[in-house]
């Protein structure tokens, strides 16, 4: 970089540069020899350019403490928020600087396609193993990356309940019941959406176990779904703050925010007689780690959602976790128990992904011209 | 070949302004689209008609190239009236009225489209009056519509403004003196005057309705089929990794929109001839 300074400060005027530990560069112009007008402009050009590159290239550069980018997926802002402050007091507490983690969040499969794109995520906690999946795919990490933490490295599950309008006016209490005549059902689009795919399999799965024909059910569902949002977050907003609709199918720790936020006299939480057990996992993407000091932040980040503590905080943040010795029994009484359906029995992501929610599948076969 | 292979302009700077337009062009505008065909190219014409030869992206394409034809006529008519009042009138809070026509420039789509759900949902202020009449504008095509009409309104009034400045009045008064009523005169001497630069406004408040996306999602409900707009579709295939759908779908718009510019320009070219260059 600073040959392409001298370089052009040679060519043009001289300039003595200074370049700043953060990376800014100041350029003092000593000199600056008659020329005729079109050369003074070129050379004023290429200086600027020069600068410009300069600026561009050194930006980034620089020794800092170990940073962690964590990009996660729609509804965990709260938990990683959390967990990122707990996390890093922890880290110092080990003896280490303090750290710089950073999370992002959206929707579960443009998470992983950010990621697979060239975002430099070094922690990945997405709603779904296929996102992950796809991102193994690149080699980003290795296939086998769901063996490396326990419980299929999912660090906490969730699963799908039903919020209801204060009074559950339209009485529901189970699937069956959403298919009734005038009930509005307020779901995220499958196609967009990590937790709408729970939703999909959940209703799937009641029917199932009902001796109802699943595709007939669930496109029955569909048929009642006013509003399809992009994404959790969205399906939330749309349900609580416009009005919309007369039951939401959400995550269960979504629900139970929602009451925290806008307030448990305006909804009810209903929860169904069968559901599914949402795994979100999380793994750390060996292509991102750019030396031995951020793999450990990286390994300890991931053992600490783990740990007695981190386990207590996804307690606290209404997600169902494993450990619960260092929770509030509180927050741990609070789920209810149900039955709990996996991925493994429909399949593995490896089959449902594309023969329910592929191009053609049969999601988008409940979309067909009358 | 005695001659020169680059001639030299009398104009100073030629080489070094039309490099740096060049360069910049490719950059921002000629390498993306290109690496959109490109894309396309490797796909396949029939993969590319086989995707968008479907019922749920014909029914995406047509909503969204009609509402965005709609908004930009409705923003063809109110935004040549809004620069007429603008320009021609003074009344008090005339310059905010001004500035806020910008607006929707500098305004994310987000936070617009996010405004006018909060505005037009069923428990909002105009969407409860709507409501109560039975009409439901949040979450049908209506709400497109508007976020719409938003996102283009500034370019018509913004390119007739300055045409509708330059206008002197001896023309109006020549035509009342000749005896031309007030409408003849604004129908046969203003309104031909303005027409290339409102056209102008009209192409660009269509193109920038078409590609719309971050308003329009939050407003639209997004049903397949009814009330989901193309660039959702392109969305949808790129969370499936569908990349080449995805491209598809895109030089569908590409086609349709250049095909849309394309006669716009030829009307603009015809009425030019017609009336003159203004």
């Amino acid at each position: 970089m600073l040959a392409t300074l001298t370089h052009a400060g040679a060519a043009t005027v001289r300039q003595a540069a200074t370049v700043h530990s953060g990376g800014h560069v100041t350029l003092a112009v000593l000199r600056r020899p008659a020329g005729r007008r079109g050369a003074r402009t070129l050379r004023g050009l290429l200086s600027a350019v020069a600068l410009a590159v300069l600026a561009l290239g050194a930006a980034p550069a620089g020794l800092r403490a170990e940073t962690l980018l964590n990009v996660s997926y729609d509804p965990t802002r709260e938990l990683y928020r959390e967990v990122n402050e707990a996390f890093a007091a922890f880290w110092v507490a080990q003896g280490n600087e303090t750290p710089t983690i950073e999370a992002s969040h959206g929707g579960s499969g443009s998470q992983a396609r950010a990621v697979i794109d060239g975002l430099e995520a070094q922690v990945v906690t997405l709603a779904l193993a296929s996102d992950i999946d796809k991102i193994a795919q690149t080699g980003k990490l290795p296939a086998d990356w769901q063996t490396k933490l326990p419980h299929n490295s999912s660090p906490y599950t969730s699963t799908i309940v039903f919020l209801v309008r204060e009074g559950n006016p339209k009485g529901i209490r189970d699937w069956g019941d959403l298919v009734a005549e005038g009930v509005e059902v307020i779901t995220p689009n499958p196609k967009t959406s990590g937790g709408a795919r729970w939703n999909y399999l959940a209703a799937w799965a009641w029917a199932e176990k009902n001796g109802q024909d699943p595709q007939a059910f669930v496109k029955a569902l569909f048929q009642h779904v006013p509003v399809l949002d992009s994404g959790a977050r969205g399906a939330t907003t749309t349900f609580a703050q416009r009005g919309v609709g007369d039951v939401l199918l959400a995550w269960e720790n979504e629900a139970y925010l929602a009451l925290k936020e806008i307030g448990e006299d305006q909804f009810d939480i209903v929860v169904p007689s069968v559901s599914v057990l949402a795994e979100p996992p999380v793994a750390l993407v060996d292509g991102n780690i750019r030396s031995e000091g951020q793999r450990k932040l990286a390994q300890a980040y991931l053992d600490f959602l783990y740990s007695p503590e981190g386990q207590a905080i996804a307690f606290r943040n209404f997600y169902r976790a494993w450990d619960a010795s260092r929770a509030d029994p509180a927050d741990v009484a609070r789920f209810p128990k149900l039955e709990l359906v996996d991925i493994a029995h429909f399949g593995g992501w490896a089959k449902v992904q594309p023969e329910h929610f592929g191009d053609g599948g049969i999601f988008d076969q409940i979309y067909v011209p009358k | 070949m005695g001659r020169p292979l680059i001639h030299r302009s009398p104009m100073p700077g030629l080489g070094l302004s039309m490099g740096i337009t060049l360069a910049m062009l490719s950059l921002v505008v000629l390498l993306p689209i290109g690496a959109l065909l490109l894309k396309g190219a490797s796909y396949g014409l029939a993969g590319i008609w086989e995707t968008v030869n479907r019922e749920r992206v014909w029914a995406a394409l047509f909503l969204s190239f009609r509402l965005s034809l709609f908004a930009a006529l409705f923003n063809l008519v109110f935004g040549v009236l809004l620069a007429w009042v603008l320009v021609r009138y003074r009344f008090p809070g005339r310059r905010i009225l001004d500035a806020a026509v910008d607006l929707p420039f500098a305004l994310p789509t987000a936070v617009a489209g996010i405004s006018l759900t909060a505005l037009y949902a069923p428990n909002g202020v105009f969407g409860q009056l709507a409501a109560a009449i039975g009409w439901k504008i949040a979450y049908a095509q209506w709400g497109i519509f508007i976020a719409l009409v938003f996102v283009g309104l500034p370019f018509v009034t913004r390119t007739v403004q300055p045409v509708i400045e330059e206008i002197e009045r001896e023309v109006e008064e020549a035509s009342a003196t000749l005896g031309a009523t007030r409408l003849h005169t604004l129908g046969h001497v203003i309104l031909p005057m303005l027409a290339p630069a409102a056209l102008t406004g009209f192409a660009l408040s269509l193109a920038r309705a078409v590609g719309e996306y971050g308003s329009v999602i939050f407003i639209a409900g997004n049903i397949p089929l009814v009330t989901e707009i193309a660039p959702l579709l392109i969305v949808i295939q790129l969370e499936e990794f569908n990349y080449d759908a995805a491209a598809a779908i895109g030089i569908a718009m590409l086609l349709i929109s250049f095909a849309m510019l394309m006669a716009i320009n030829l009307i603009q070219v015809w009425s030019r001839r017609r009336i003159g260059n203004v």
